[in-house]
């Protein structure tokens, strides 16, 4: 065997070895191991706060109106449909409808973000605080506020992101392949917003 | 309306459709809520409903549906880990019931 064949191997051998796992592309493997990680996260906190809500007897129920969370759960959805029109205009090459439509999901998850903290000013003027509760234990604030505390910064991170990646796929930085791996991100965190919104809101409804 | 205009068209059909599809369920979250059933009874719905819509918007908004071999690998690891998260609950149970074996 010559010296030309087995380089001629090792290369076929290390092509056989960059075949990217499940033909995904680096960068979007890169953020589905984050959302597996993240997932965790998330499950680990839900699952502390049924732990507690669980073993607390007497625990508060002060939510009296879900319109104010019901909207913010209208906006997060439509949001993750008008990030998959950016994401299919920047797939066909419609460059300026892409960024358009991506814009759109950054404003709608700003919106998300003002009702959100809206939500908590409420909160707080009637003097729930991470560390104190006007309806019973503080255990109750404390996990609310952590638990859309980590949400929030979540939907904060991927308003910045979208922005960022949008404004670079813009000045041709960035590819469509870009603005598809910040979507996944941004589904993720409507997705956990759909298990954030019965456990902690809709459970404590007052009755 | 040339081949790739006409699948352009209809993956936006199925995303629009996904889309009142996860409000509905979104819907039926809220009207659980005003249901006069018991906490336990409430979350167990909820959470069933939770499971679909996080099951539709994994499958169809993120693309799961399209490659089964990352679709086994994210549910696999993802539900491992939620599975060992439910450790701790026989605790919390004995928070609020006692231990009766401890005496």
């Amino acid at each position: 065997m010559s010296q030309a064949d087995i380089t001629i191997q090792g290369h076929a051998s290390a092509g056989a070895m960059a075949e990217p796992a499940f033909s995904v592309p680096a960068k979007k493997m890169a953020m589905w191991l984050f959302i597996i990680a993240d997932s965790a996260t998330f499950a680990g906190c839900l699952v502390a706060y049924g732990f507690i809500r669980n073993g607390t007897p007497n625990w508060p129920r002060p939510f009296h109106s879900i319109t104010n969370v019901a909207v913010m759960t209208l906006i997060l959805l439509t949001s993750s449909l008008t990030m998959l029109v950016g994401v299919r205009a920047a797939q066909a090459g419609d460059k300026p409808k892409a960024f358009r439509w991506v814009m759109i999901t950054a404003v709608a998850g700003l919106l998300f973000a003002v009702l959100h903290l809206k939500e908590w000013m409420g909160m707080i003027s009637e003097g729930a605080t991470l560390f104190h509760n006007p309806w019973g234990t503080p255990l109750f604030s404390s996990l609310f506020f952590s638990i859309t505390g980590l949400h929030l910064l979540h939907v904060t991170g991927g308003v910045i992101a979208l922005v960022a990646v949008g404004v670079r796929y813009q000045g041709g930085r960035y590819k469509a392949d870009d603005l598809e791996v910040t979507g996944l991100y941004w589904h993720f965190v409507d997705l956990v917003w759909m298990f954030v919104v019965p456990l902690v809101y809709l459970l404590n409804l007052a009755h | 309306m040339t081949t790739a205009a006409t699948h352009k068209s209809s993956g936006m059909g199925r995303d629009v459709a996904v889309y009142v599809g996860l409000l509905v369920l979104a819907g039926i979250q809220f009207v659980i809520a005003y249901q006069n059933i018991s906490v336990q009874q409430m979350f167990e719905r909820m959470l069933i409903v939770a499971i679909v819509e996080a099951g539709v918007a994994l499958l169809f908004f993120m693309h799961l549906s399209e490659n089964r071999g990352l679709r086994w690998f994210v549910i696999i690891f993802t539900v491992a880990v939620t599975l060992g998260l439910q450790y701790g609950w026989t605790d919390s149970f004995r928070l609020t019931n006692g231990v009766p074996w401890a005496k």
